[in-house]
């Protein structure tokens, strides 16, 4: 094996967070960075003639090489897990930037009670009201103390939207029921595509509030406080799945690493496959380097004093777990923090609405969209509802592309095939859209991650296993956004609906989002957390792991501004007080 | 190596342009080229004329508009079948293969390729059959993994960027009103509310003016 000279820090994985840090540590100190990307290189120049559904949105040319690597998933601890064989509930992204380059640029912030939802829920409820096989936590850090950092993820990206909460004050138009914001969104909500106009309409015709999504995707042309500059959205429909054809979503390639390219004290090297993370445990426990396979096949040792682990939930977990950081979760004694709380989120089609009238749904952006808040979280008067949190009801106005959406018909017509069933889809093909649902789920002791037994990847390590189902409360969560959504359906005046199926187990080929979180989470204490409030490891205090790995439980909305605004957090903490000491920061 | 084996499309039924008339009914005109003779990559000419007819059915050509056939559906199979999806390149194959429920999503060992030439088996003389009775061969395979690949790869050669083989003279795209990539809609994502508007479809090289690779030609 070949040892590299020292550098000051490593980072493990070149998406939003380990490139945020990358410019944040990069450009406010002089310490040498090695990002490590296992991926490909990426740049804003690549999606210029991108526009193809089938290579990018259904072949999905962004995502991780499955055959390299993938994980395994069983129901239950009882079941023998199988692995996922080609992408399908979830699409975690490949390359500079990764998932952050594919997403659909929907950039809100987690209500308030979501970060203290186990002393918050306690108070309100008693813990009697907890399901009995909860493993839920406070995050250890509160949405007052996040504000300020996502003020700054909102200048950073740009957002597009409108507050619904200033300092307090409630603002009709915006989400009234999010947390105070200290500012104005910096550009104003995107374009209304027709379908998302309907639903929004109909939303305030039963007394709903409907609010245009935040977005990061630009509604007019932006410069952010680092002086990059992007142009507006045009609508051509191809954001989630695809890098923006003119630059106007806000990607790790767009906004973070022309900074990085610039300074001579970071090297970006892609192509180099983390392994293991070398540590010591005695005298003094730290973190020493990384191993990595680069793109010649060549194992390599980067030493480093500072480390962070930013691969995305799995390759997080996956990771501490091969390298043998931390005690496992053991879900027969509760002991072991690694790779527990594994968490996804309750998504559905709630009602997919057909009607009489075109909606031209080729126009659009993966965040020109509508939602309602009124059942979210624990904002609406729950009365005897069989079940704790909710989530948000809205209608997407992203651009439909023919592959992926064609062949919804009404439940009336029994063929999927021949010339009935082609009749009805080409009828239908522009009068469909969905009121989709996506909602919070909770942490249970029976969720978590481990090393599978059986698989490996290409260089013969063990794949990842998750244990995942539903339990009764997301099951019940769902029915009653079907419902929901049911009722906004036909104040849209759809001529028929088709109900989502209830939420029965968890279903790995439906996609539902790519929000999987957990597995090295934060909190107060390492009895039950793997990484304190600032993201620091509580064994081995210069290893910080970033990303949605660290969410203790997983709220209703799109983590990308937490996890960004979690690690400007962190960056702070480092510049301003661990590199003058380093040590534990809590 | 193997003999090679072409695909005969007549000029009548390989693209065309769609004229609709005051009714929105659609009619197809025949575009004025002249037969291809289509050099296959995996097919033989028996399979993909099995090919062609089955994706008919699933697909058909008929008074709402053109169908499988027109769009080319059976060359945009063979393509994508000679290439990197048909061996599996991006999806997870090692062993050991373990049955599980449908929520696990396929677990076979076969390859694409492999699904089709086993799949086609069942479906000898297929081409040569009434419709009656290839709907009727199509109703006993319905519920295989073959037929499902088969109507899924039969919905996407009829809505591709014609680059990939598929959606000839963009059948597809002008049956259903998707006018492909534009480079911009901000006039009109807020105009048209409850009104079709129905740009003249462009494809992906027309609208970027440059020569673009598809995956299933890369080396």
């Amino acid at each position: 094996m070949k040892t590299l000279p020292a550098v000051d820090a490593v980072i493990i994985g070149g998406g939003w967070a380990g490139l945020l840090m990358a410019k944040e540590l990069g450009s406010r100190t002089a310490l040498s960075i090695v990002v490590l990307e296992r991926g490909v290189p990426r740049n804003p120049s690549d999606y210029a003639d991108a526009m193809d559904e089938l290579d990018y949105a259904i072949r999905m040319r962004m995502m991780q090489d499955l055959s390299q690597e993938t994980v395994t998933l069983r129901q239950n601890a009882g079941q023998r897990a199988v692995p996922l064989r080609q992408h399908g509930s979830f699409q975690p992204g490949s390359g500079v930037g990764g998932s952050g380059e594919h997403w659909n640029a929907l950039c809100p912030r987690f209500l308030p009670d979501c970060f203290e939802l186990l002393s918050r829920t306690t108070e309100k409820y008693g813990a009697r009201a907890l399901p009995e096989d909860h493993s839920i936590h406070d995050w250890g850090v509160t949405y007052d103390e996040l504000e300020p950092f996502y003020t700054r993820v909102d200048k950073l990206l740009g957002v597009s939207g409108k507050a619904g909460n200033l300092k307090g004050e409630k603002i009709e138009g915006g989400n009234i029921f999010e947390g105070p914001r200290s500012e104005e969104y910096p550009t104003p909500p995107t374009k209304v595509p027709y379908f998302a106009a309907l639903f929004r309409d109909a939303a305030k015709s039963l007394g709903y509030h409907p609010f245009p999504a935040p977005s990061a995707t630009l509604s007019q042309a932006y410069t952010n406080p680092d002086g990059i500059s992007r142009g507006g959205c045009t609508y051509c429909g191809f954001c989630g799945r695809f890098g923006c054809m003119v630059g106007a979503k806000a990607q790790p390639t767009t906004l973070l690493l022309p900074i990085i390219q610039k300074r001579k004290n970071v090297v970006l090297r892609t192509g180099a496959w983390v392994r293991r993370i070398l540590f010591d445990s005695a005298p003094k426990s730290k973190a020493r380097g990384v191993t990595y396979v680069d793109a010649t096949g060549e194992e390599i040792f980067q030493p480093a004093s500072l480390l962070f682990l930013s691969s995305w939930t799995f390759n997080n977990t996956r990771l501490l777990l091969l390298s043998g950081i931390g005690e496992p979760y053991d879900p027969a004694t509760g002991d072991g923090t690694v790779g527990s709380n594994l968490t996804h989120q309750v998504s559905t089609n709630a009602a997919t609405a057909f009607f009489e009238q075109p909606l031209n749904r080729f126009m659009g952006s993966g965040s020109a969209a509508t939602f309602i808040g009124d059942f979210d979280g624990d904002v609406f008067d729950r009365g005897t509802l069989p079940f704790l949190r909710g989530g948000t009801l809205g209608a997407r106005g992203y651009g439909f592309q023919p592959i992926a959406n064609f062949g919804v018909v009404p439940h009336s017509v029994k063929s999927s095939w021949g010339s009935e069933w082609k009749k009805a889809a080409v009828s239908c093909y522009d009068r469909t859209g969905t009121v989709g649902f996506t909602g919070e789920h909770l942490a249970y002791k029976t969720n978590f991650m481990d090393l599978d037994p059986t698989y490996k990847d290409k260089l013969g390590d063990p794949l990842l296993r998750l244990t995942l189902d539903w339990h009764d409360n997301e099951r019940k969560m769902a029915d009653f956004a079907t419902a929901k959504a049911i009722e906004i359906a036909r104040a849209m005046n759809a001529t028929e609906i088709n109900p989502s199926p209830p939420l029965r187990h968890y279903d790995s080929t439906r996609y539902q989002t790519t929000h999987v979180q957990g597995g090295t989470i934060m909190g107060t204490s390492p009895e039950h957390a793997v990484v304190n409030p600032y993201l620091q490891h509580w064994q081995l205090p210069n290893l910080f792991v970033l990303g949605g790995s660290t969410f203790p439980q997983n709220a209703s909305m799109n983590p990308t501004p937490t996890i960004l605004a979690l690690t400007y957090r962190t960056a702070d903490a480092i510049v301003d007080r661990y590199l003058k000491d380093p040590g534990p920061l809590a | 190596m193997r003999r090679r084996h072409f695909l005969t499309l007549s000029a009548a039924t390989l693209g065309g342009v769609l004229v609709y008339s005051l009714d929105r009914k659609a009619s197809l005109v025949a575009s004025e080229q002249k037969p291809s003779r289509i050099p296959l990559r995996f097919f033989t000419e028996t399979e993909a004329l099995i090919v062609a007819a089955a994706a008919s059915r699933i697909f058909p050509s008929d008074d709402s508009g053109p169908g499988a056939r027109e769009a080319g559906v059976a060359v945009y199979i063979d393509k994508q079948l000679a290439a990197s999806y048909g061996r599996d390149r991006y999806r997870y194959t090692q062993p050991p293969f373990e049955g599980a429920s449908p929520e696990f999503g396929y677990q076979g060992k076969e390859t694409p390729r492999q699904i089709y030439r086993e799949g086609l088996k069942a479906l000898r003389g297929f081409h040569l059959l009434p419709p009656a009775g290839q709907d009727k061969a199509l109703q006993q395979i319905e519920s295989s993994v073959f037929f499902a690949l088969l109507r899924q790869n039969t919905i996407e050669g009829m809505f591709c960027d014609p680059m990939h083989g598929g959606n000839a003279g963009m059948v597809g795209w002008q049956l259903i009103g998707f006018p492909g990539p534009r480079m911009s809609n901000f006039d009109d994502v807020e105009k048209h509310y409850g009104e079709a508007f129905r740009p003249k479809p462009a494809s992906l090289s027309q609208v970027t003016r440059k020569k673009i690779r598809p995956s299933e030609d890369e080396p």
